[in-house]
């Protein structure tokens, strides 16, 4: 049939684009990343901590903007996990069907919140009013990585709770009323039988929502910090990857100059740890997942 | 029916069922499901505080002068037009690119591709794993490639929507894929057993019936298509710019742009407009999911 | 009363005369119903039950499928308290207090009177930790004093030659039926007075099937036992008491109500019914 092999070809053709994508991906920030590094030495890149490349004299080191997005994706998911957690195992374990149907839709709808709108209530009412009014240490400004954290931890809940949740219930009901009815309570039949058997899904969520904390952009950008900071301080401005990489890139950098190349440099580590996060979420899925039979 | 209950002197039964373990063990219990609401709470209480923080912040300026007006560093006369039209210009080609090409690969990998080969297994991890990229990284990519670079298409709707397009691909992919999925195979027997071909049984049974759950997907994508902000940041979408787009091939501004702009304005009183732009941003979406769920409700067949 | 010809219908079931062993008239209740009834919702799934479950004994509900027998004996430890909409009428006591009162614990009811299901569902933990899990939850810590107790449960369950030598396996590493004494040791662990077995040995072959007849034998005087099963051989070859379910048109007219219609030694009810339907059906001519 001349249609169905038409029809097959086109098909495959718009399947093999997803794969052309990520071949672009890589190649493009692989070629201005080798140059960068044929221009600033990868020692200087990974072990100072100075980090400001647009400026005169330019510094390349990177440990700055490294730590603040560590800071900020760790806040997040002190944040997500115990939260999203709790709100998996309410929905899971605890909740009656009709409770259940009003509350999934709207974390639904949180997960469907631009990070635009949680970057501006980052700028506007978190950083101001919680942490420059209550964090003890330091002296807090309108930016803090603290604040963007915060914030970060509530865009990621949904994921951790929504993927959490599907574990939780692909834990068979029998195993369930095993623990019942050896007098277990219902406490008890979450922590000792639930969590354990659900927890290579549970460690997949939060692998995966810290992939996402680590790549978000606009609230980092809005609210984390502009200035490289390297601090012990969360509660000071910091700017991450990818806050470097926005504030950047939106500026007239012009193309080939070092600092255009630097974008794709901080761009590749970028890619390489979300990356490297994702293939680690998807492995632990594969080779723990509880085998009920 | 006697009755009667002769107890065994040898017993040592206690006489009671109430529960006589340790107190903690109900304080546990009792504490336990305290954090879980709390949980809850705290998702859902936050929530409602940046909703209801930003309807404050910005109600005051939510009127059809706001969407009547260009940008404009005077707080009275601040409005968004240029980013609604942008914002229309960069989604419809986004989704005039990402829709039909992640159903076209939906349909491939559910009814056409052959399960066990190496290329279409590669396929398959390959877009779990763009799903999962930083929109950033998408920017990037256009910067290097589209923007500049090989295409040079500069910072137009063009390149936008078509990198925005590649980031919300894989979430039509997804969606439409579970679509598809969840249509019975009896169909597609049935269909075959009448001398049907492959293509044709896609096409007038499985198609039609995945109708729903692939328009929810596509709204979906759609949405997240609207509110995505950092790539733009790369490509040259600015910030600030009072014309409305004409052409694919022109500069561009999007709604979530502006409010950027706005917000990090150093003028207090744009915060206002930010704020309201961004609840005409949420009001959009709203009604975007409103349609989407009404869809899932009243299409969606239970098989 | 309606008397049996002997010589019209032979039993299909023979109880032999050791098995006929009359327990003791005076062994004490430990389980007692009164108009027990169930409610799934509007629909009334079991209607006046009246049985008392005697100690040291072992009592087997049967009858065809649907009749209640599952739902009665899942009264017995308040597991019905977990499905939504089901409620329960009449009284159901524990040498002689209400398991549904205001004052009894459904886990402390739970602890008292164990459970063994139909299909065995060890828990994807280890032999070990699987029978520690009962004693574990209620305090006990030393790991000297679980040792013993996850040993003598084992034996108990006529399973610990088997495992002995690798109690660090998981537990779904067993076959079907080492799974399932599993689970009956797991049960016994906690020292309960009585052991709910609903249909245990359904999922498993014969020869493991004897085994846990043999099992049970073994440790009914320690534990009352009370099983449902659907087969009849198994219920005069192994219990003391029988009940006999069976179902009649509900009040709606369009489902079926299960009642119980006969109750009494097991050696009486294969050989002696009183009721026409239970002689009908242990003789196989219907159900």
């Amino acid at each position: 049939m001349f249609i169905e092999r038409i029809a097959r070809g086109v098909l495959g053709s718009a399947a093999a684009l997803s794969v052309i994508t990520t071949i672009l991906i890589v190649f493009s920030l692989l070629e201005p990343t080798v140059e960068f590094f044929g221009e600033v030495s990868p020692k200087e890149f990974f072990t100072t901590t100075k980090w400001a490349p647009l400026f005169r004299p330019a510094r390349f080191g990177v440990w700055p903007i490294v730590v603040g997005t560590l800071w900020v994706s760790l806040i997040a998911i002190l944040v997500a996990l115990p939260a999203g957690l709790g709100a998996a195992f309410y929905l899971s374990e605890y909740a009656r069907p009709g409770v259940r149907k009003v509350i999934k839709p709207i974390l639904e709808l949180l997960a469907g919140v631009p990070t635009i709108v949680f970057g501006f209530f980052a700028l506007t009412f978190i950083n101001p009013e919680l942490v420059k009014r209550f964090w003890p240490v330091g002296n807090v400004g309108a930016y803090s990585a603290l604040g963007a954290g915060l914030v970060t931890g509530l865009m990621i809940l949904p994921i951790v709770a929504s993927l959490s949740e599907d574990a939780m219930a692909a834990v068979p009901q029998s195993l369930r009323h095993g623990a019942f009815a050896l007098g277990s309570s219902r406490r008890e039949v979450c922590t000792k039988v639930v969590f354990p058997a659900a927890i290579s899904g549970i460690v997949a969520a939060t692998v995966l929502a810290v992939s996402r904390a680590v790549g978000e952009t606009m609230i980092a950008v809005l609210a984390s910090g502009q200035q490289a900071n390297l601090s012990k301080n969360p509660g000071l401005g910091m700017q991450t990857m990818t806050g470097f990489i926005g504030a950047a890139g939106s500026g007239d950098v012009a193309t080939g100059t070092i600092g255009y190349k630097t974008i794709f440099a901080v761009g590749s580590l970028l890619f390489a740890v979300t990356f490297a996060l994702n293939v680690l979420s998807i492995r632990i899925v594969r080779r723990f997942r509880q085998v009920y039979e | 029916m006697s009755s009667q209950t002769l107890i065994d002197p040898s017993d040592d039964v206690s006489m009671s069922l109430a529960s006589n373990l340790a107190p903690t063990r109900r304080l546990r219990d009792g504490l336990f499901r305290v954090l879980l609401f709390a949980s809850i709470g705290l998702a859902l209480g936050a929530l409602a505080v940046l909703l209801l923080r930003t309807w404050f912040d910005g109600k005051g300026a939510v009127n059809l002068k706001l969407l009547e007006n260009q940008p404009s560093e005077r707080p009275q006369r601040a409005g968004i037009q240029s980013g609604i039209w942008g914002s229309l210009w960069v989604t419809g080609f986004c989704s005039l690119l990402s829709l039909p090409l992640g159903v076209a690969t939906a349909v491939y990998l559910e009814e056409f591709a052959r399960k066990g080969r190496w290329y279409n297994h590669l396929i398959e991890v390959n877009i779990q794993n763009l799903a999962a990229v930083p929109s950033i990284v998408y920017g990037i990519l256009g910067l290097a490639f589209i923007a500049r670079g090989p295409l040079d298409w500069g910072p137009t709707v063009a390149t936008a929507g078509l990198i925005l397009a590649l980031v919300v691909l894989p979430t039509v992919i997804i969606a439409s894929r579970e679509a598809i999925r969840a249509v019975p195979g009896s169909l597609r027997a049935g269909s075959m057993a009448l001398g049907a071909t492959r293509w044709q049984t896609v096409r007038k049974q499985v198609l039609p019936a995945a109708a729903p759950g692939i328009a929810t997907g596509s709204i979906l994508a759609v949405s997240r298509a609207i509110g995505e902000t950092a790539p733009l940041l790369l490509l040259g979408g600015l910030t600030f710019l009072t014309k409305n787009p004409s052409g694919l091939d022109d500069r561009y501004t999007t709604v979530p742009l502006l409010a950027f702009n706005y917000a990090t304005s150093p003028r207090a009183e744009l915060r206002e407009v930010a704020a309201a732009a961004i609840i005409v941003l949420m009001l959009v979406l709203l009604c975007l999911n409103g349609a989407a769920i009404l869809i899932r409700n009243k299409f969606q067949r239970r098989w | 009363m309606r008397t049996i010809e002997q010589s019209e219908q032979q039993p299909v079931v023979r109880v032999t005369p050791t098995m006929a062993e009359v327990p003791s008239e005076t062994s004490s209740s430990v389980l007692e119903t009164r108009d027990l009834a169930v409610y799934y919702g509007q629909f009334r799934a079991v209607r006046e039950v009246n049985l008392i479950i005697r100690q040291s004994e072992i009592t087997a509900f049967i009858g065809p499928s649907g009749c209640g027998k599952s739902t009665v004996l899942r009264c017995f430890n308040r597991m019905n308290d977990l499905i939504p909409g089901a409620r329960v009428e009449g009284t159901v006591t524990y040498r002689g207090i209400d398991m549904y009162g205001k004052d009894a614990d459904a886990s402390e009811v739970r602890r008292r009177v164990g459970m063994v299901f139909q299909k065995p569902n060890p828990f994807p933990k280890s032999i070990w930790e699987n029978v520690a899990y009962g004693p574990k939850s209620n305090g006990l810590r030393k790991k000297g004093e679980l040792n013993d107790i996850v040993e003598k449960a084992l034996r108990g369950a006529a399973l610990w030659d088997e495992v002995k030598d690798r109690l660090k396996a998981s537990g779904l590493s067993l076959s079907g039926g080492q799974q399932q004494r599993l689970c009956i040791a797991r049960a016994i662990a906690v020292e309960p007075e009585v052991v709910l077995m609903d249909e245990p040995c359904s999922s498993l072959d014969p020869i493991a099937t004897a085994r846990i007849e043999e099992l049970m034998q073994e440790i009914k005087q320690q534990y009352t036992i009370l099983i449902v099963t659907h087969n009849m051989q198994q219920a005069a070859r192994v219990s003391d008491r029988v009940a006999f379910f069976t179902t009649e048109v509900s009040q709606d007219g369009d489902r079926r109500t299960g009642i119980m219609v006969e109750f009494g030694r097991t050696a009486k009810i294969f050989s002696n019914p009183v009721d026409e339907r239970t002689e009908q059906y242990v003789t196989g001519r219907f159900g």
